[in-house]
């Protein structure tokens, strides 16, 4: 009940935040110089011709006329056109988002498997060299932004021992049968194994990278609530039942210990997702990310704003996932 | 051999000051020992040392600890978990923080059954049933599916007790198991316990600062000043003859045995002086 109610609180809030990131993105990218026309037409078109487009596309009218209009279309799910590509700017960003999704939760697990394992190793050996190491390698690991992780990436395993691809999501001559965008959940799916294969060899890097700070902060900050938590009196009761020290980590400590990490992992989550753009780039990864840099770049206003709703719903969605696990995982919220 | 058998045990922080000075003491099977001290004695430190979870930052110097005759500290960790599990428990002190918040009460008690007794699960369950029946606790079954949190502190702590008791051990240690809980439910749990005691034969550690309570449920007891074993008694001898100065100075700082309208007398300033000049010359003693 309480979570339902919860739920429906968080629908709301996020209507009124997605609402107030439209007018933001709205005006911000209309107020910044650079007209979309000029840049669509050759040198030398006249001035009817700039007029004619401008009029075509909307953008001789008012500030709150367009926005009007906008919001009109898209309350019926329909984003407007990209001036770049004449295509609908739903069907382009929805044709991207599978990349930028598969890439995204790649990248957490990788952050949560080599966070978790980390903290779990410094917990099980804490106070000694083991312990230290594993910090210096957090250390390390957040030193150092993602990107640069990208091109560290790309001279070791693209150039000096090259067992990845450095580019693209899929070698471009491999026959494709997917349906759907989620390219690396389909090929698992219909037991292609080497589309598989060739997906992860490509995504590899990219994902990695993005991962490495992450998991900086998820092996951190668990190893630090873990140390905690393994001095409560409930594990040392555990202890005394006859468990080993593994199996007292993970049973005793581990859940409990999760749920501040948990929600420092879904605002860090977010930040990931903001990585993706960069990545994209750097990997030549054709996701959202990507597609929002060379919308920027030309000043495609429909196809800038569906992108940044689109962000903006997955920020949110995630915000969402991350309290419903947290009740899950607290029996204090459930039953409160 | 006495089930517990605590030989010369000495702990000391890690290159720091002694703990626990060559501290000796017997359990046998289905007695209870009592150990009274002050506060910083030292006694939740020697029920650690036999429970195998003494802190990271104390170590033992010396001596060895028998249980159910074995040498814990001659024995490989991983073996001494299994030996220490396999015939001892603990009943802790605070039972609001002793208790897994993220699990529901069932596997609490009877995790070790399966995990470590290798029981099948209806056969843990039922004996937990039966327990929590014997804890006197209203609607087993239903507190089984609880979590900690939908339970007062008494409630928890004859979980505590019920839990501690499940596998049967030879040897229960009980660190203040009451002093965290109401008065009015003090005296409910202290029965529970001595009843529990009796009808299992389990020998009892009974760490507390209540003499009464001493008299009540214990046979021996150990009194411990600074890490120092200074009178090694039966209850009987101790509320009749103290041998130990410092013995007789707590008996008589206790209202119920002396006038009760005298209230409380503080144990004189020349008694405190005898006893530290005790611990000064011990380790004067063993430093050269
Ligand atoms: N985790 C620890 N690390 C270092 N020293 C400790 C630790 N726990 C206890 N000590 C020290 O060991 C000594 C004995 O502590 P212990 O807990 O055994 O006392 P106690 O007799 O049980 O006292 P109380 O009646 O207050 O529970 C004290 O001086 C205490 O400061
Ligand atoms: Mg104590």
């Amino acid at each position: 009940m309480r979570v339902l109610q919860a739920i429906l609180v968080r629908l709301f809030t996020t209507a009124v935040t997605l609402a107030g990131v439209a007018v933001v993105v709205f005006v911000v990218i209309r107020v910044v110089p650079g007209n979309p026309i000029a840049m669509m037409l050759p040198p030398g078109a006249t001035e009817e011709d700039v007029a004619r487009l401008t009029a075509l596309y909307g953008l001789d009218k008012g500030l709150w006329a367009q926005f009007g209009i906008w919001v009109a279309g898209v309350v019926q799910g329909d984003f407007g056109t990209s001036i770049t590509t004449k295509a609908p700017v739903l069907e382009l960003v929805l044709g991207r988002l599978p990349a930028t999704l598969e890439l995204s939760i790649m990248a957490l697990v990788m952050a949560v498997v080599l966070g978790g394992a980390a903290a779990l190793v410094g917990t099980r050996w804490r106070g000694g060299r083991v312990e230290a190491s594993v910090d210096v390698a957090n250390g390390m690991a957040l030193s150092v932004p993602d990107f640069l992780w990208g091109l560290v990436l790309i001279l070791l395993f693209g150039v000096l021992v090259p067992v990845f691809h450095i580019s693209g999501r899929v070698t471009p001559s491999l026959d494709l049968p997917f349906t759907t965008g989620f390219y690396l959940f389909e090929s698992l799916f219909r037991l292609r194994f080497d589309l598989w294969a060739d997906l992860v060899a490509h995504m590899f890097m990219p994902a990695l990278a993005l991962a490495i700070p992450l998991a900086a902060i998820i092996g951190q900050l668990l190893k630090q609530s873990l140390k905690e938590t393994m001095n409560l009196d409930y594990v040392t009761l555990a202890r005394t039942k006859g468990y080993g020290e593994f199996r007292v980590i993970l049973r005793e400590a581990l859940r409990n210990a999760a749920l501040p990490t948990l929600t420092l992992v879904g605002v860090q989550f977010t930040f990931l997702i903001g990585g993706t753009v960069i990545i994209e780039r750097l990997f030549s990864y054709e996701g959202l990310g990507n597609m929002a840099i060379d919308a920027v770049i030309n000043r495609d206003l429909p196809l800038i704003q569906g992108i940044v709703v689109l962000f903006a719903v997955i920020f949110t969605a995630v915000n969402l996932v991350v309290d419903l696990l947290y009740a899950v995982l607290n029996p204090r919220l459930r039953h409160g | 051999m006495s089930f517990l058998d605590i030989r010369g045990l000495s702990v000391r922080l890690k290159k720091g000051p002694a703990l626990l000075r060559r501290v000796s003491l017997q359990v046998q099977a289905a007695e209870v020992r009592g150990l009274v001290g002050e506060s910083g004695a030292g006694k939740s430190m020697i029920g650690k040392a036999v429970l195998g979870i003494l802190p990271p930052s104390v170590e033992v110097s010396e001596g060895e600890i028998f249980l159910d005759g074995v040498d814990l500290l001659r024995m490989a960790p991983s073996e001494r978990r299994r030996k220490i599990g396999a015939v001892a428990a603990l009943i802790p002190q605070d039972p609001l923080t002793a208790l897994n918040p993220s699990h529901r009460i069932g596997p609490q008690i009877t995790d070790r059954l399966v995990d470590i007794l290798g029981w099948t699960r209806a056969r843990a369950e039922a004996r937990a049933l039966e327990l929590l029946a014997e804890v006197q606790i209203p609607d087993p079954a239903r507190v089984m599916r609880s979590y900690p949190h939908e339970l007062s502190g008494g409630m928890r702590q004859r979980i505590l007790i019920a839990s501690a008791f499940a596998a049967e051990p030879k040897l229960i240690v009980a660190d203040e198991p009451t002093t965290a809980l109401d008065v009015t439910v003090q005296k409910q749990i202290l029965r529970l316990i001595a009843g529990m005691q009796a009808r299992h034969g389990t020998a009892l550690l009974f760490v507390t600062h209540d003499l009464g309570v001493v008299s009540k449920v214990c046979q021996k007891l150990s009194v411990l000043y600074s890490g120092l074993v200074v009178e090694d008694t039966s209850v009987a001898e101790f509320f009749t003859a103290p041998r130990h100065p410092y013995s007789a100075a707590l008996l008589a700082a206790t209202p119920k045995y002396t006038d009760p309208l005298a209230g409380l007398n503080p144990v004189p300033d020349a008694v405190i002086d005898a006893v530290r000049a005790e611990v000064a010359a011990f380790d004067r003693m063993r430093h050269g």
